[in-house]
């Protein structure tokens, strides 16, 4: 089983021109029936990303989560669907139809379309542009388009407040996303995630950057609106924002966009730092590039529920300071900072490895400074001056 | 016609629509929207003459990013759902006018291209990773593009100073002022 | 290498379509019983008052302008990534500079105050 992948759509081109199509037609259906089943794939996986991220939310709160939908509850999912399905789809007076309508539609298009670019084993991709990180970005944006449209075609104040924090927060956040993104293209020398991946055979990028993946990490946490960036849907906040006049299934179709991102989160933080299918033993057996994949892309997964339950949600100003004036500063020095190591670095893996871990402690080493700098300045600012009058004690008496 | 011509026609078809309903659309929103599928059309073009660089460029800076800053601007400064008025302008015909001139100006032009008889697309000067690679090259190297690539991180930064100064926030929030 | 973005192409609609049947789905399978109530815009269960507007704030706008300048900075550097490993080094520092000029740009808006959320 040297390549299972390329045996397989072989024989199904075979069988396809065996039936008597052309080749060049064959090979175009074959397209769209992987293209079918990667989009019916992914969306049908949310269903159990939905309900995993329920119980693994319910076990961190020391409750059981779904459990009576099916065993383990695992058609809970299926049942929320079912009823968000039947639900009366209604348009709010006022409404601009055809926009709110396409909102939903654009945001899980973009949630959807980046698992073209996703390689999930040798030779098993669904595509292999050679520009796929800029593509990952420009999908991306089209998310933020939809949130946008879809607060603004409510004909809602709360909605419309709710698309402008969302898309202050989206954009600002995207700057230092894309820029931590020219780092693994720098260190692969190419934007094709094929090409990333291979370049992580003598050393996973997590390990060179460390800073650069928890920059990518966080910005892509906050591009996915998840706590504690998650004053998007914040209900306690802006009566749940952008999406407050959307029912049954367009709500669900945000719903699932959403919960898709975060997993996609995960495939696109192995893909670029974490080696993505490699492994031990892959090149014997392709289809154990699958089982590395999926198992790292679930360990980020983990882990950025873990962060969702564990930190307090931060405020839109709090939010867009510590992008502007941390994330995005450190995101550009990082970059300063891999350009000029990497090229002075001595060539081998242990030479390479030590002097680029240098520059990130660099990185780390001002970073935490400036902060102390910073916390000092503000904790000098907020003391009272010497000598003005204490407090007035009141006596209990 | 060979299947690329079709896809190409219905491409251009598109974002000729789509350019049309910009110019003709009441509402403003919807006019931002016709532009986004213009835009987006022209990144499938530039998908069909092998430029998958530019077309994910013109996706990622076209519509990621103007296509959002007119939408907000648009948000920003209009009522939210009114109509915007007659699209049509008093002097739509001098409109009219100069653009018939530049179409046919661009069409003499076009003409005298020599690939413009051929049957088949040109082929690509080489690999597309390699022309990328090659982009990249070219825009740090002293004999090539370096000045314009410093120049055009000049002018970007021009842009940003230009933003911040016309936009800048008053002095002294005024108390009243909402907190969102 | 039309071939790859072949699959782009059918992907892209079929992403667009999956969530409209979805969303068709649920228009055939819900009620239709619109009256005045359901249809109007939701505040916290009150009545809306005036319009739906918001008062016009150039900060918003501001967040999407500096977004808009890194964008295009980044698509700069892109290429000059991929082509980084046969780079010398002072065309690796020419990039650099790119990025300083920028840098000094967001020290500027940082100073005057411009990305704070007001």
């Amino acid at each position: 089983m040297s390549d299972p992948f390329g045996q397989i759509s072989q024989f199904l081109l075979d069988l396809l021109t065996g039936w008597g199509l052309e080749a060049g037609l064959a090979a175009f259906l074959l397209k769209l029936l992987g293209a079918a089943a990667m989009g019916m794939l992914a969306l049908f996986s949310t269903f159990l990303f939905i309900w995993g991220e329920r119980k693994l939310l319910a076990r961190i709160q020391i409750r059981l989560g779904p459990n009576r939908a099916g065993p383990f509850g695992i058609f809970q999912t299926v049942a929320d669907f079912a009823k968000l399905v039947t639900k009366e789809l209604i348009v709010p007076s006022g409404a601009d139809h055809f926009v709110f309508l396409l909102a939903p539609i654009l945001v899980v298009m973009s949630a959807v379309a980046v698992w073209a670019v996703v390689p999930f084993a040798p030779r098993f991709i669904g595509t292999d542009i050679n520009v796929a990180v800029l593509y990952i970005v420009a999908i991306g944006s089209i998310g933020i388009l939809g949130i946008m449209l879809a607060g603004w075609s409510s004909n809602n104040k709360f909605a419309l407040l709710g698309a402008f924090r969302a898309a202050a927060q989206l954009v600002s956040y995207e700057v230092p996303m894309v820029l931590t993104l020219l780092i693994p293209t720098m260190l692969a020398g190419s934007m094709g995630t094929v090409s990333i991946v291979e370049a992580q055979r003598q050393m996973p990028f997590l390990i060179l950057a460390p800073i650069p993946a928890l920059l990518f990490f966080i910005s892509s946490l906050a591009e996915n609106g998840r706590a504690p960036f998650d004053l998007l849907e914040a209900e306690s906040e802006i009566a749940t924002g952008f999406n407050v006049e959307y029912g049954g299934l367009m709500f669900g179709m945000f719903f699932v966009a959403e919960f898709l991102h975060a997993f996609t989160i995960g495939a696109l933080t192995t893909t670029l730092f974490l080696g993505g299918w490699l492994g031990p033993g892959v090149d014997r057996y392709p289809i154990l590039g699958v089982v590395y994949f999926f198992g790292k892309s679930l360990l980020v997964w983990f882990t950025i529920i873990w962060v969702r339950m564990s930190l307090p949600r931060i405020r839109i100003d709090q939010m867009l300071a510590f992008n502007w004036k941390l994330l995005t500063p450190l995101a550009l020095a990082a970059v300063i900072v891999f350009a000029v190591a990497d090229k002075l670095a001595p060539g081998g893996v242990l030479g390479r490895t030590l002097v680029l871990l240098a520059g990130n402690a660099l990185l780390a080493v001002g970073t935490l400074a400036g902060l102390w700098v910073h916390a000092r300045a503000s904790r000098r600012a907020a003391t009272p001056p010497v000598g003005s009058t204490p407090p007035m004690r009141v006596s209990p008496s | 016609m060979t299947a690329m011509q079709i896809v190409f026609l219905v491409i251009g078809a598109a974002t000729l629509l789509g350019g049309v309903m910009v110019v003709v659309s009441r509402n403003l929103i919807h006019a931002a929207l016709w532009l986004i599928l213009s835009l987006a059309g022209v990144a499938a073009l530039f998908v069909l003459l092998e430029a998958g660089l530019l077309a994910v460029v013109q996706v990622a800076v076209y519509i990621g990013a103007i296509a959002i800053l007119i939408i907000f601007a648009v948000m920003l400064t209009r009522r939210v759902m009114a109509d915007s008025g007659p699209a049509a302008n008093p002097n739509w015909w001098a409109a009219a006018l100069a653009a018939l001139m530049i179409f046919a100006g661009l069409v003499v032009v076009f003409m005298q291209l020599p690939a413009l008889g051929a049957a088949q697309a040109a082929p690509l000067a080489g690999d597309p990773e390699v022309l990328v690679e090659d982009l990249g090259r070219a825009l740090v190297d002293v004999d090539r593009y370096v000045v314009p690539f410093e120049v055009a991180s000049v002018l970007l930064l021009a842009a940003l100073i230009g933003a911040v100064v016309v936009a800048r926030p008053p002095e002294a929030p005024l108390p009243e002022e909402e907190g969102r | 290498m039309l071939q790859d973005w072949l699959f782009i192409g059918l992907l892209l609609p079929i992403a667009v379509l999956l969530p409209a049947v979805a969303i068709g789905l649920n228009w055939l399978l819900g009620p239709k019983k619109p009256n005045a109530l359901k249809r109007s815009t939701y505040e916290c269960g009150i009545e809306t008052v005036g319009e739906a507007w918001v008062q016009f704030r150039a900060q918003y706008y501001i967040f999407a302008l500096v977004f808009v300048i890194f964008d295009v900075e980044a698509v700069f550097l892109f290429p000059w990534a991929v082509a980084y490993d046969k780079l010398q080094l002072y065309m690796v520092l020419e990039g650099v500079l790119f990025i300083l000029i920028l840098a000094a740009g967001l020290v500027y808006a940082w100073r005057k105050g411009a990305l704070e959320w007001v």
